[in-house]
């Protein structure tokens, strides 16, 4: 194109391509668009040389910076521990547990950490709001397998339950039909008759009839009386609450097969800090003795 | 005066050569901008403007460093958006994030007061108070300083570069980047404690965010009011669009009285004013707008009603010895009343002044009743959701409430919680004595105080699925009170 071909109608340049007729004009780029741009190449290679860019080999062009955001965040994180360091001290050197809840500004900060570690720790199996799921004890409830003072709750978090650290306690609820101990008319009269302790079913035959059986098999863990022990966390059989069920067929399930929720160790995994916040925090929910 | 660019029209007044280069037939839309060289003028509407740019700048410049005492924990600043600690200081006003409806008010106050100013007298926001306007008349008087009037400049521009232009392009350049940077440096000292920002800003210890809002604000004032200009009003405003439909026939308006200049024409010493308007076609109207247009093509949207052309009107009039006041405020109402032989009058009880008045008057009173009765204490009390109730041991029920005593106050108060349901429920809380205190809550000074609050009801009362129950926060030295209804569920039946 070496003859400009101008457009009649507006006086611009054209660009010389035609389609039936209508041609393209070429209407330069508005100046500052183009100085922005100059601007963005100058910057693209500022950048090149102040921040981390190009990919090599063995490793990666540092920048004269020396920027990394996985430092970044150590560094910010430990900012952030600093900061919380009076509070986390306050934690630690607290006397007791009880001590915590009854200081407002230590409570409030023991419950504000509590509750982000219990939603990235413990909600998965106890729930959001500590409302448990079948097999996972509620949280927000009185009745307590292994005891809900803070010191117990403490102790639950710190070593778990038949998990794998050493101070674990690994009581379990046998399985007497499987492994044979009992007989399935054994086993029916035990669910008649604990649906009497508990409340659910008139006393029956069968439930007078199985009264001996408790006495020799069940109750050296659930009580002469089946309200249970929390030394070795067998669970109260004649309140309200079933962590897997109360009805026959449940009942009939769990003498069949027995139970052996685990409930993992959380020492190596969270602070002393961590554990005694969280402690509170689970106290507070409401089901704390 | 303009002898350099102005043709000889008559005897006494000169002519201008000037284009008014905004004017509809001069515009194309794609065309780049013409450099306008505003002509100084002198005048009452000149020294007007002198002092309202002072005031504005005044205040603006000033206000951050105005202090108001409010006790030990608070700080001390009359006007501080304090983010870190989520306030808003306004003198003896203080707002939480949650009453940011204040603010809302206070712009629909805002609103209205420019509705009615300019249903009165047209875009007086626009020629005297606009921060665009203000900062633009100083750039410009910055240029006048250093480069010389209209003709001056405009052969400054002309010119090839020498020394004498390269220090004076430099040395305007530089005042007006000092003058964006005491901009943006003024705007950060309203959102931190000013003595300590500007120490910490100098030292190079503030924030980021200063350094950028610094830098952001005197990068808009410097393009903003140095090059851009009459375009910031003309196509980024959207107000010079929305003023037509709050403007009538009745509203003062700079106004170039047409049934008075028309027939307009050059006018020589001695000539007879009889049979011809009063307007001698000088022109030096168009070369004091900074907007670029001609008045006497009457409202423009691009008017911003600066009245620098009434001053330079006013000035050739008093040469010709006319009356002033040729370009004035007035009304079209009033110039056709003078066409008809009417007497002009100026008639300001109109319906949508009468509509806008009212409101105005509505929405501050409602403001300042909200303001001055605004509650010390609120109280929020928040039903667990997760589990929405809790089955108990014996067969009871339980709730749990997460509850927030809110104390505006700058003293801690003690609050007593009360909480009113059925007979045989029982109200307990986690930690924090709420037994031994007898319900009893201190609440720090300006904080928010959160309750784990239980409420249990034993299984001969769950006959109803959900039950409503309701809690009260009293301050027992003052007696002020905040209730929170709620319900409780059952789980049940």
């Amino acid at each position: 194109m070496s003859d400009k071909d101008i457009d009649e109608h507006s006086g611009v340049d054209t660009t010389g391509h035609e389609w039936d007729g209508i041609k393209e004009l070429n209407n330069p780029l508005p100046r500052w668009w183009v100085i922005v741009f100059y601007i963005t190449i100058i910057w693209s290679v500022v950048y090149w040389v102040l921040m981390p860019s190009w990919p090599g080999i063995t490793g990666y062009l540092k920048g004269t910076r020396n920027h990394s955001e996985r430092e970044n965040v150590t560094v910010q994180m430990a900012a952030l521990d600093a900061e919380r360091a009076e509070s986390t001290q306050r934690l630690i050197a607290a006397p007791s547990l009880e001590a915590i809840e009854s200081d407002p500004a230590l409570h409030q900060f023991a419950m504000a950490a509590g509750a982000s570690l219990f939603g990235d720790n413990c909600a998965t199996c106890h729930g959001a709001g500590g409302q448990g799921f079948k097999g996972y004890p509620n949280l927000n409830d009185d009745a307590w397998l292994w005891g809900g003072s803070l010191d117990q709750i403490k102790h639950t978090i710190t070593v778990g339950r038949r998990s794998l650290h050493p101070e674990t306690t690994n009581t379990l609820m046998m399985a007497y039909g499987r492994d044979g101990l009992l007989t399935r008319d054994q086993i029916n009269d035990l669910v008649d008759y604990v649906s009497f302790i508990s409340g659910q079913a008139e006393e029956t035959e069968a439930a007078t009839r199985a009264a001996p059986l408790f006495a020799s098999q069940c109750a050296s863990c659930h009580g002469a009386d089946g309200t249970g022990d929390q030394i070795q966390g067998a669970p109260n059989l004649t309140d309200a609450i079933w962590l897997f069920g109360g009805d026959r067929a449940t009942l009939y399930e769990t003498l069949w097969n027995g139970r052996a929720g685990v409930m993992p160790a959380w020492d190596e995994r969270l602070s002393e800090e961590e554990i005694i916040a969280l402690s509170v925090y689970v106290h507070s929910l409401g089901g704390g003795e | 005066m303009d002898k350099a660019a102005g043709t000889n029209a008559s005897g006494g007044v000169e002519r201008i050569n000037v284009e008014p280069i905004n004017s509809p037939e001069n515009r194309t839309l794609y065309k780049a901008r013409e450099a306008i060289y505003p002509k100084r003028v002198s005048g009452k509407y000149r020294r007007l403007k002198w002092v309202i740019m002072v005031l504005t700048l005044g205040v603006y410049y000033i206000l951050p460093w105005v202090r108001w005492e409010r006790g030990a924990n608070e700080p001390d600043q009359a006007i501080l958006v304090d983010f870190a600690g989520s306030r808003f200081y306004f003198f003896a006003i203080e707002i939480w994030p949650d009453e940011l409806y204040y603010v809302t008010g206070l712009l629909i106050l805002a609103a209205l007061g420019l509705f009615l100013a300019t249903a009165l007298f047209g875009r007086i926001w626009c020629g005297y108070t606009c921060p665009q306007t203000v900062w633009t008349d100083l750039y410009i008087a910055v240029e006048r300083m250093i480069e010389g009037d209209r003709n001056k400049r405009m052969k400054l521009d002309k010119a090839p570069w020498s020394t004498d232009k390269i220090m004076k392009k430099v040395s305007k350049h530089t005042i007006w980047i000092l003058i964006g940077m005491a901009t943006g440096g003024a705007w950060i000292f309203y959102f931190h404690d000013a003595p300590t920002i500007a120490a910490q800003f100098f030292k190079g210890q503030a924030p980021f965010t200063a350094y950028f809002y610094c830098a952001l604000l005197t990068m808009t004032t410097y393009i903003f009011a140095g090059s851009m200009r009459e375009q910031v009003c003309t196509y980024m405003c959207p107000w010079p669009r929305i003023q037509a439909a709050l403007t009538d026939e009745d509203t003062l308006q700079v106004t170039y009285k047409k049934d008075r200049g028309e027939p307009r024409g050059p006018h020589k010493k001695g000539d007879s004013w009889d049979g011809r308007g009063d307007c001698v076609s000088c022109r030096a109207c168009v070369a004091a707008c900074p907007m670029g247009i001609d008045i006497r093509e009457g409202a423009q949207l691009e008017c911003i009603n600066c009245a620098l052309c009434i001053d330079a009107c006013d000035d050739i009039m008093a040469k010709v010895d006319r009356p002033l006041s040729l370009i004035g405020y007035d009304t079209d109402a009033n110039m056709a009343r003078r066409e008809a032989g009417e007497k002009p009058k100026f008639n300001y009880i109109r319906p949508r002044i009468l509509v806008y008045s009212v409101m105005l008057v509505l929405v501050a009173s409602v403001m300042s009743w909200t303001l001055f009765s605004r509650a010390t204490v609120n109280l929020n009390v928040i039903r667990d959701r997760t589990p929405p109730f809790v089955k108990l041991s014996d067969g009871s029920v339980r709730n749990a409430y997460t509850v927030k005593i809110v104390n505006r106050d700058n003293v801690e108060r003690t609050f007593l919680l009360d909480v009113k349901g059925p007979p045989e429920m029982v109200v307990s809380a986690a930690g924090d004595n709420f037994e031994e205190n007898n319900h009893q809550v201190v609440v720090l000074d300006d904080s928010v105080r959160s309750i784990r609050l239980f409420v249990t009801l034993p299984p001969e009362a769950l006959d109803k699925a959900s039950l409503p129950i309701s809690v009260t926060a009293r301050d027992i030295a003052t007696g002020e009170e905040a209730l929170n209804p709620t319900t409780f569920i059952t789980g049940g039946r």
